[in-house]
């Protein structure tokens, strides 16, 4: 049914739209039209949540258009052994596939891969035993946007070296100034001029990632359309970096600050020191769910907005193609303000990223500054 | 919730991907871009310094100029001032000498003029004398002429010398 809906959302909005001034005359015939169907069209109840959850969620091939979707790599870790299928053998999640290395039986439930056994039931202790590292759809738009930022910016330091000195042509003239508002008034400012060059690299691929990321997640089509940035796992994973980063490089005052603070009393220390271990793990932690929350919400609230289309096309025909109009126009909006989202996000993360790095870098004379922070 | 519930093996595909593509990054983009455009803003920085340098140099060179011109046109008023006052000075030293000449000239003059005026006096007092000498002589020796005169001159004078 999703496809159904997923091929209709893709291929349709556009017709809807183009017609929808054509079709406005027709808006009462269709009417009477639409009454005498409704009935037969019941049990094909339109689901909003499900289609939005199915998008912003994660899958085991990457749907394309219509009923044709790509097939990606199942791989399974379990106790057992290590099992390598393509998700096909699942058949859109009406067949079981059983592996004959492992003697498994796979199927795929709810959009995860869970093991059954012989009577057909979900075996919850194999599952749980099982590791998941299939390449699903999040995994492959996470590798072709991996492979597109190598292939930008290797491209722009190669037309660097090509010709040093120079003023920054075509590519290079558009990344250059992000690269150079991230160093001058993300870097050297949260981390002062002593010590930002060894987090450059890491800034500016964190930058980048998400907010190519951010972009690629608002084209409507493959290999577009994942959601990766707004996928708890990613948006942990690269909170955590953040959080191994400041530890590691964290110095005496870091320390300090955080066990001891200088200047306050005793008394206030036994209040104090738990709130400033507690942020510790709070400020990845708010990072993490800041990006995840931000990204996923714009998606939501753009497929909300075309499922309005298809809620009120059930209702009544008429209003589903007047409604088009409207909600093609809102996405418009929200598009244009999920562009501006998807670089806010990312200079989000990087100047937090970077602020907790400094106030772990912070010498003596910066408390003060680090400790407004 | 599925929706935050993270997913491992999305966070090992994140991690292995983001590990890998910020060592590439860090060795063959972010490494090239920053050291290339930190040179390029070092050279653009060291250019405009040597412009601002040169452009010192230059109004250094300009205000020494000025003031060697200034220099050149002082000399050349003094210059000015002192042909004009050796010339004024010249003038009036000529005007001294020859009013002095002609004051010695005319003294000298009138000094000639005395003398001869002296001497011509003289010559006429001589002349006077002599055609006095003359006229007494012939008075003398008119009245002289008998000798009763004669007479009562020598008494006269025999008087006067008496009377002495």
């Amino acid at each position: 049914m999703h496809n159904k809906i997923n091929a209709l959302r893709i291929t349709s909005i556009t017709i809807l739209t183009s017609l929808v001034l054509l079709f406005n005359g027709y808006s009462f015939k269709a009417l009477a039209h639409d009454e005498s169907s409704a009935t037969e069209h019941h049990e094909q109840k339109f689901n909003a949540g499900n289609l939005i959850l199915d998008h912003i969620g994660d899958a085991h091939d990457w749907h394309i258009a219509g009923h044709f979707s790509i097939p990606l790599p199942v791989i399974l870790y379990s106790p057992a052994g290590l099992d390598i299928f393509s998700s096909a053998r699942f058949n859109h999640g009406h067949d079981d596939y059983t592996s004959d290395k492992t003697n498994l039986t796979y199927r795929l439930h709810e959009n995860k891969v869970v093991v059954v056994d012989s009577s057909g039931n979900i075996d919850e202790s194999l599952t749980s035993a099982m590791y998941d590292l299939s390449i699903t759809k999040n995994v492959a738009a996470l590798f072709f946007s991996a492979v597109l930022m190598c292939w930008i910016f290797i491209s722009i330091a190669k037309s660097y070296t090509r010709n040093p000195g120079k003023a920054p042509k075509g590519m290079q003239s558009l990344l250059e100034p992000i690269i150079i508002f991230l160093r001058d008034e993300v870097a050297i400012t949260s981390i002062g001029k002593k010590h930002y060059k060894k987090f450059m690299p890491y800034l500016l691929t964190v930058f980048f990632l998400i907010f190519l990321n951010n972009l690629l997640g608002l084209v409507p089509i493959a290999p577009g359309g994942a959601n990766i940035t707004g996928n708890i796992a990613i948006t942990m994973s690269l909170a955590v970096f953040t959080f191994i980063i400041t530890t590691v490089h964290g110095n005496r005052h870091y320390w300090r600050h955080i066990f001891a603070m200088p200047g306050a009393p005793v008394w206030v220390l036994f209040l104090l020191t738990p709130i400033e271990i507690l942020g510790v793990f709070l400020k990845p932690f708010v990072l993490m769910v800041r990006l995840f929350a931000n990204m996923t919400a714009g998606h939501i609230i753009a497929l909300s907005f075309f499922s309005l289309i298809f809620i009120f096309g059930e209702i009544h025909f008429g209003a589903g193609i007047g409604l088009a109009l409207f909600s093609t126009v809102f996405t418009v909006f929200m598009m244009v303000l999920e562009l501006l989202v998807a670089f806010i996000q990312a200079y989000v993360f990087t100047l937090l990223s970077a602020v907790y790095f400094g106030s772990a870098v912070a010498e003596d004379h910066h408390h003060e500054e680090a400790h407004a922070h | 919730m599925d929706l935050v519930k993270p997913d491992f093996g999305l966070i090992f595909w994140m991690t292995v991907t983001f590990l890998i593509v910020f060592f590439i990054m860090k060795k063959f983009a972010w490494g090239p871009i920053l050291k290339m455009i930190q040179e390029r803003e070092e050279s653009i920085e060291g250019a405009l310094a040597a412009a601002e340098k040169a452009k010192e140099e230059m109004e250094k060179l300009q205000s020494s100029n000025e003031k060697l011109l200034a220099e050149a046109r002082m000399e050349k008023d003094k210059m000015l001032k002192e042909a004009r006052e050796i010339r004024e000075k010249m003038i009036s030293d000529a005007k001294d000498a020859a009013q002095k000449e002609s004051q010695r000239i005319l003294t000298e003059a009138r000094n000639s003029i005395q003398n001869e005026k002296v001497a011509a006096i003289n010559e006429l007092k001589n002349q006077v004398a002599l055609m006095s000498i003359e006229i007494a002589e012939k008075v003398v020796k008119k009245e002289l002429s008998s000798n009763e005169s004669q007479k009562v001159l020598v008494n006269t004078l025999i008087n006067d010398i008496k009377l002495n």
